[in-house]
């Protein structure tokens, strides 16, 4: 083999794996409009006003009222629980516990719970809430729309530490020993002066997590249950929109999976632009950081 | 202030400096407490499931894990089936997965234009904010049909292969383990790309710029360079997507066509741990929901060591960044 060969054999090779690389990327960005293509297209057609004034009882003549309010009520109990933890668990991850093997621990377990499957924190919430208050109501099965927001919640929290702990990094310690200098207590500094910079960093964690948790269908499954009626009641069983989704597709009535493409459709939508306005926001604030 | 005598200045400077130390200590204790609820989260989730499932976990013990049986009429319950079946969707997904967030890293840090980078990344990411029960219809309605119109033509070309083609030999009817593993292998995804496109940007200018100028190829700086350099943090981004894989239950309960069967075939329907429990928790009573308790627990088990995995490999590189 002469040298020429080597190197028209090192080209080919190189060209190669760049074509490959780029189809690669326009293998993943087609399958990203394939999915939001037949959701916008499936969900716009059914789209209704009966969507948002009927319940799911009336079936395919009904609409998703009561599965949007219950969704809109759990994730926000959901949200009133794990966003002041997780506020509180970040800001101990960062400015109390940054250089101890406590801090290290939890850090590393956050991010694990990050990805850890949410049925088994649908398992988990099971064991811990549904069934201890079926004891006290005597044997019948307790799932509550309470229920539903902790485990979504268990989903939401590591989002918000991660962030937070992240956040709190970013503040300049300049800022810590101007304040400590001042005869500043503590927890003072913390809530007062460093939680007000990071300010806009924290609440753009609580939205990211809103953005995860209001998507979730599988620890909703054996926590809030679902139903078909109208329920304000977080003590009741509740209907969420993914809840919905998942027994309209597993109905074999087409006239169902119109009305499940439209929930998708407004979950998608939802969920995309709290998660696009979030990581813009992010971004920006990065950007103007450094 | 100086018409105070000292001794009120003092006193009164002594009992702020008092209470302020009162203050911070329950704060710090507050904060410590929201901490280790996410401590209690993990440990709790683990302990509720082994202690739903001790019925079938310490009664049926090895059997449980190795036995493929799935009857609740006798009451005999075997994980084996359900295991096979998130192994095989997982492994699919991470064969198809990896290769390609692969090439997306390698497109989005040293081929595409600098204009082109942010929105294409953008909007892989974006694939990971889109919930898992969109994946579900989205599989179900759309992509099962589109696999049962080109299964018979896969099983025409590939069925053919001595003992790799059994693979691809069953009834093309969209439904099973293939069609599940690649609609897990679009979701995970982004996961694996982002983190392999996060440490390829780590990798110091001037080691590439050597390598360009001895008169490497892009392939061959990316190959020889790149990819050893950051081979324990790509190992952790591809446990990542496996630990996302393994769990994830929307996406694949739709498209699994749960069936206890373990088979050699890709193309027959199949089940997994997580889609046993989505379909069957809210019917089963007694032994059988203390076996997919029991199942949960396996689950959690398998799906943490991973992440364990995953999470240490990627600090590895983190560490030799600081250092």
């Amino acid at each position: 083999m002469t040298l020429l060969d080597i190197y028209f054999r090192r080209r080919a090779v190189n060209m190669t794996a760049m074509i490959l690389s780029g189809l690669a990327a326009a293998v993943g960005l087609a399958f990203l409009v394939w999915i939001l293509w037949v959701t916008l297209k499936s969900g716009l057609s059914a789209l209704d006003l009966k969507l948002f004034t009927k319940i799911t009882a009336y079936g395919a003549e009904g609409g998703l009222s009561n599965a949007i309010v219950g969704s809109l009520v759990m994730d926000l109990i959901a949200l009133a629980i794990c966003a002041p933890v997780g506020v509180l668990a970040g800001t101990f991850l960062a400015e109390y516990a940054s250089r101890t093997k406590l801090g290290a621990v939890i850090r590393f377990l956050n991010d694990i719970l990050l990805s850890a499957p949410s049925i088994v924190l649908g398992l988990f919430v099971y064991m811990i809430v549904v069934l201890p208050m079926s004891n006290l109501s005597h044997g019948a099965v307790s799932f509550s729309g309470l229920a539903g927001a902790v485990a979504l919640a268990l989903i939401g929290l590591p989002v918000i530490v991660r962030t937070t702990d992240e956040m709190l990094q970013l503040v300049p310690g300049t800022l810590r020993e101007a304040a400590l200098s001042l005869g500043v207590p503590q927890w003072k500094l913390t809530v007062q002066v460093l939680m007000r910079a990071a300010v806009s960093g924290i609440v753009t964690g609580v939205l990211l997590a809103l953005a995860r948790l209001a998507g979730e269908t599988a620890p909703l499954l054996f926590t809030a249950f679902g139903n078909n009626f109208m329920a304000f009641h977080p003590l009741n069983k509740m209907e969420s929109l993914p809840i919905a989704i998942y027994q309209y597709t597993n109905d074999p009535n087409p006239a169902l999976h119109a009305i499940a493409w439209a929930g998708a459709l407004l979950i998608t939508l939802f969920v995309l632009l709290l998660s696009l306005s979030a990581r813009w926001y992010l971004h920006r604030h990065k950007v103007t950081h450094d | 202030m100086s018409s105070i005598p000292a001794t009120i200045a003092t006193e009164n400077a002594d009992r702020r400096s008092r209470v302020d130390a009162r203050h911070d200590v329950w704060f710090r204790r507050l904060l410590k407490v929201c901490a280790l609820l996410v401590l209690a989260a993990l440990l709790g989730a683990a302990l509720s499931t082994l202690w739903g499932g001790r019925e079938v976990l310490l009664g049926h013990g090895l059997h449980f894990l190795t036995s493929d049986a799935w009857n609740p009429v006798t009451n005999d319950y075997g994980a084996w089936a359900p295991i096979f079946g998130t192994l095989v969707t997982s492994l699919i997904a991470l064969i198809l997965a990896v290769p390609t967030a692969f090439g997306i890293a390698l497109f989005l840090t040293e081929i595409a234009p600098a204009w082109l980078r942010g929105p294409v990344a953008m909007a892989i990411e974006l694939l990971a904010s889109i919930p898992s029960i969109i994946y579900g219809m989205w599989g179900l309605f759309v992509f099962v049909p589109f696999m049962a119109s080109i299964e018979p033509g896969l099983s025409e070309m590939l069925g053919r292969i001595p003992l790799f083609g059994k693979l691809f030999q069953g009834p093309p009817i969209g439904l099973g383990l293939l069609t599940a593993g690649i609609v897990l292998a679009v979701m995970i995804l982004p996961f694996i790309c982002s983190v392999m496109r996060e440490v390829f940007q780590t990798v110091p200018n001037r080691l590439k710029e050597s390598s360009y100028a001895l008169g490497s190829t892009t392939w061959e700086v990316v190959w020889d360079i790149v990819l050893p350099y950051t081979r324990s943090a790509v190992i952790g981004g591809i446990f990542l997507g496996l630990g996302r894989a393994l769990g994830e239950t929307m996406a694949v309960t739709f498209v699994l066509g749960n069936a206890y069967d373990i088979t050699a075939s890709l193309l027959m329907p199949g089940t997994s741990i997580s889609s046993s429990i989505a379909n069957e928790f809210n019917e089963a009573v007694g032994t059988h929901r203390s076996a997919l308790i029991a199942l949960g627990f396996l689950l959690f088990v398998v799906t943490f060591v991973v992440l364990l995995v995953s999470r240490l490999m990627l600090r590895q590189l983190a560490r030799r960044e600081g250092a």
